[in-house]
């Protein structure tokens, strides 16, 4: 591996082509969930409760039935009563009991918009006039949507054999809290006790929704012979095609599952909730059938992320060393048990170096919809408590919160919060890129504030196929398993390109269907360029290794002889100085006579995946007539291992940042007293504009990863840590109070002013 | 209830469908005339996904009915693209890797041809705000805004050579 | 010896006990350490946790190589967004 991060020069990683799959996409003809279509397809259409919390006392689809048009009517009893069982087929090991649960609510309905029916029909209009014609009769319950009253002792209980796991003694009667986490390291009290100075505070978020543009949507086709074709959207098709078998209890042999075009997905589109009901639609109709989700179905029955209660106390010596730590992080898990308090607790700390902490966490469940992951899943909620009373510690101290954050970060060697000992990390280089930037020393205007904040991700590798196959003209197409969320086909090729030594408009990166590729983990965790880029490389080195094999043969001497340089083989034996070098395309075109097509496919299990830290500055300025904040500079910071191609590297930095602006700022899932969710449209629900954002800069840090063939980490998870943080830190720093809840609305930040002024 | 018949001009070309009641023109485009390059992404015209041009202004064809629209002129993103070549805007969006999933895209540019036809040398804050009906979660705007201010330029250039 | 140290996950099979001295070449060979200690804990190991050997976090990896000298860290499997 060293020796490859020694080769002196790259000619394609680290620039800057136009990607692969572009004039798809800036022409409209890229096909994505609900752009395809089968023929004879019927609608359907899900039928959602209008309650938060009810019994399903019984369903009558008889007039429903009735209505011209409609072909097919299912309820939970369509799909097989599954035992409780932990799945491992995607990425975030999740129940799969509950998983058909939340597909397709059974006894009782478990929160606004959980699905109790669904019907295929000819038409739009028919399937409306079906679920209209649908009498589902409710016991309605009582409710709880947050995480402190889900906890109480006469809480409404939503799963009657729910036990809390992770306590000492185990739980004698069910609960709301699904697990405890806990994590201690030395004597936090007894530091607390003897520490100079110590900070401590309430901390609150609300839930918030992924906001990708897409809405799901699937296409899902039940032959006669068994034989299952889904066109959907997704994070990864093998996760579809695995949770479609296990829910409907076939065999994953049965199912082709075929990924469209994604429009987005930040960790939303990582489970499934259209295709097992459309694949259950399909075999009871006999057509295919289609299902499209609106714009306030996303909202109120796909997986926002948790709302939270956070308290967070610290203590630290006068020259600012932190002694010790304590960190309490309560976590909304919706509908079923799965919130991402564990990695929120195992994140929290893990940019310093404390010798004395405890972590717990909670995880609780409510009747709101199952959160899903969204993006470094529960370490911006942790990083904005944590961060925040960091900054109200450097205040304390008259510390530079950079100089702070130095002063106790983690560097290679240090033993992290969570458990191992970091190597290969670029945390203080990140720290100091903020530092030394232009930015920070800049002035600031009046109403405004200045805020820093850091944050951090495992990034994760897994598995991963990859397929190199060379064009008799030389050319070489590379099929990977991995959706393209954010422009991966451009460093999949990248890659491939620079190792084959071609140009990188020689080779096309393809995604390939279920059945068309070996099995890969789904685009997320920020694992594609790490992992999947890794079995492109060595799946093109597969090829090298057959070129100069045939090529040997060829001139008749021995295999070391022959070396691979810029995309041709070279003669190193001297006895043979007449032997011209050999292209890729010359040796591609005898293929035939040399032992046939030159492929080659590699599938592995990547380990070593680096982890990544931001650090990122925010300045704002508030409007003291309104409360309104204005985001007016942002710097952001991030070790990416190296950048293969730093054009989407910056992308995924600002599109992290400007989702946690929105955050902090705006976003927020709000409720009634029915439980039944107020804002499930972009309207209300206010995700941040290109008016609300100005240009937002990037610092790329470069400590290579000695496990990627090129040195790169994860970097699509870690720019959304900071930002909650970097926000509300900006603004304690202008309107001189800190606001500990989000979101930073005018109206709250309004009241935070009045108060200041009384 | 019946469909009505509706004969309109889609890219310069006679189109008809059936229009069934309630349909809009978003639909019709996508169902009817299998031009799916404008997206749905909520229905209720806040996110700008559909934007398509009708008689040469800018609407979100998920608020037109689809029967509006008989005898007027419709412009959508496929046909942006003139002669198999990209327009300027296109290829800076390209150039700039202003889109990351790419479903926001086609809206994005027809606004932005909106923008700039109605306005060549526009401000950074004249973009944004013109800009501000189409959402884009993946990018953070950052490269689009510079995709549409270098267009913008270069689109000027050509106009003054 | 590797030094093994487990994440609190684990602790309900080792009643709170978190580190060992283990004798192992793999990662398959600590599992299966630590299951003929805490009949049940390697399964549970394979199934829920991850092994970070000096740093380098190695998820559902038997082959692993874990050194005569080796930090070993369970942690929790991890996912992302």
């Amino acid at each position: 591996m060293s020796e490859t991060l020694d080769k002196p020069a790259l000619n394609i990683v680290g620039t800057r082509p136009i990607r692969p799959d572009g004039a798809d996409k800036v022409t409209g003809r890229a096909a994505y969930g609900a752009d395809h279509s089968m023929p004879g397809q019927l609608v359907g259409k899900i039928l959602r409760s209008p309650h938060a919390h009810a019994r399903i006392v019984s369903i009558d689809t008889s007039k429903a039935r009735a209505v011209p048009g409609v072909k097919a009517i299912i309820t939970a009893s369509d799909f097989p009563d599954l035992a409780s069982e932990v799945l491992e087929g995607g990425e975030q090991a999740s129940n799969l009991r509950d998983l058909s649960l939340n597909v397709m609510a059974r006894d009782k309905a478990l929160y606004h918009g959980h699905a109790v029916a669904a019907v295929a029909a000819a038409s739009s209009e028919a399937a409306d006039e079906a679920l209209a014609r649908i009498k589902v009769t409710y016991e309605v319950l009582p409710h709880v949507l947050d995480v402190e009253p889900a906890m109480a002792a006469d809480a409404p209980l939503l799963h009657a054999h729910l036990f809390t796991e992770g306590l000492e003694a185990k739980a004698t009667a069910p609960s709301n809290i699904a697990k405890r986490h806990r994590n201690v390291r030395g004597d936090p009290e007894g530091a607390f006790a003897a520490a100079e100075v110590t900070v401590e505070g309430r901390y609150t978020t609300q839930a918030v929704h992924q906001g990708y543009i897409e809405p799901h949507a699937t296409v899902a086709a039940w032959a006669e012979d068994g034989r299952c074709e889904v066109w959907s959207s997704s994070q990864g098709q093998f996760m579809v095609r695995t949770y479609c078998a296990r829910i409907l209890g076939i065999e994953i042999s049965d199912i082709r599952v075929t990924p469209a075009e994604i429009g987005g997905g930040f960790g939303g589109k990582t489970t499934v909730y259209l295709e097992p009901v459309a694949l259950a639609l399909s075999r009871a109709s006999g057509h295919p059938v289609k299902i499209v989700m609106s714009r306030e179905d996303v909202f109120r029955a796909t997986g926002p992320t948790s709302g939270s209660v956070m308290h967070v106390k610290l203590g630290a010596s006068a020259d600012g060393t932190i002694t010790s730590a304590h960190v309490d992080l309560k976590f909304q898990a919706g509908a079923f048990p799965g919130s991402p308090v564990g990695a929120a607790c195992m994140t929290a700390l893990a940019c310093y170096d404390i010798a004395n902490f405890s972590i717990v966490g909670w995880d609780v469940v409510t009747n709101t919809p199952k959160v899903a992951a969204y993006r470094a899943p529960g370490a911006p909620i942790a990083a904005f408590a944590v961060e925040s009373a960091m900054d109200e510690l450097a205040r304390k101290l008259g510390m530079d919160p950079i100089a702070l954050r130095e002063k106790n970060a983690v560097r290679n060697g240090t033993k992290a919060a969570y458990g191992p000992t970091f190597q290969n990390i670029g945390y203080l280089e990140t720290l100091a890129a903020i530092r030394d930037s232009e930015h920070y020393k800049s002035p600031l205007g009046p109403n405004q504030g200045r805020g820093v904040a850091v944050g951090f991700w495992f990034n994760v590798g897994g598995e991963s196929t990859a397929a190199v196959n060379i064009g008799e003209d030389g050319s070489a197409v590379v099929v990977t398993g991995n959706p393209d969320i954010g422009g991966s086909r451009a460093s999949m090729a990248m890659m491939a390109a620079e190792t084959l030594g071609v140009p990188v408009d020689r080779v096309r990166p393809i995604i390939g269907d279920t059945a068309s590729i070996g099995y890969s983990m789904l685009t997320g965790g920020s694992r594609t360029t790490f992992a999947t880029g890794m079995a492109v490389v060595q799946a093109a080195e597969k090829v090298i290794l057959d070129l100069r094999q045939r090529t040997a043969k060829l001139w008749d001497v021995s295999l070391d002889h022959v070396v691979w340089r810029m995309g041709q083989a070279e003669c190193t034996d001297p006895a043979k100085p007449d032997k011209k070098p050999m292209t890729l395309a010359a040796l591609a075109a005898q293929s035939a006579r040399t032992g046939g097509p030159i492929s080659a496919q590699v599938s592995l299990n990547a380990q070593g995946a680096g982890p990544g830290f931001g650090v990122h500055l925010c300045d704002l300025e508030v409007d003291p007539e309104t409360g309104h904040v204005t985001v007016v500079r942002y710097t952001a910071a991030q070790d990416v291992g190296k950048a293969i191609h730093p054009a989407y590297v910056e992308g995924q930095i600002q599109g992290g940042v400007a989702q946690g602006v929105g955050w902090a700022l705006n976003e927020a899932y709000i409720f009634d007293r029915q439980g039944l969710m107020e804002n499930p449209g972009f309207l209300d629900y206010r995700m941040p504009v290109a008016s609300d954002l100005p240009m937002l800069d990037t610092i790329m840090v470069e400590v290579p990863n000695p496990a990627h063939p090129f040195g790169a980490k994860g970097v699509g998870e870690v720019p959304i840590v900071p930002p909650l943080a970097a926000v509300a830190n900006a603004l304690r720093g202008a309107i001189g109070v800190r606001i500990p809840h989000l979101p930073l609305s005018p109206p709250v930040v309004l009241e935070a002013l009045d108060s200041k002024a009384e | 209830m019946s469909k009505t018949h509706v004969t309109t001009t889609v890219n310069g070309d006679t189109a008809e469908f059936l229009a069934s009641p309630g349909m809009t023109l978003l639909d019709a485009l996508r169902d009817e005339l299998g031009l799916t390059g404008a997206k749905e992404g909520c229905g209720s015209g806040d996110c700008g996904a559909c934007s398509v041009m009708l008689d040469g202004r800018l609407v979100c064809s998920c608020l037109v009915l689809a029967p509006e629209v008989e005898g007027r002129r419709v412009e959508t993103i496929e046909g942006m693209a003139q002669g198999g070549q990209l327009h300027p805007l296109q290829q800076k969006f390209l150039e700039h890797a202003a889109l990351q999933c790419g479903f926001c895209t086609p809206g994005l540019l027809v606004a932005s041809k909106a923008l700039l036809d109605a306005n060549p040398d526009p401000t950074e804050t004249e973009a944004r705000y013109w800009l501000a009906g189409n959402l884009c979660r993946c990018t953070g705007y950052d490269k689009i805004i510079r995709a549409v201010m270098d267009a913008a330029a270069e689109l000027r250039q050509e106009r003054t050579a | 010896m590797a030094r093994v140290t487990l994440g609190s996950e684990c602790w309900p099979f080792t009643n709170g006990q978190s580190d060992f001295d283990i004798e192992a070449a793999t990662v398959r060979d600590v599992i299966a350490a630590l299951d003929a200690r805490f009949p049940g804990l390697g399964a549970f190991a394979d199934k829920r946790m991850a092994f970070a050997i000096d740093g380098v976090i190695h998820q559902d990896a038997w082959f692993s190589a874990v050194g005569p000298d080796s930090e070993v860290y369970l942690i929790p499997k991890i996912g992302g967004g």
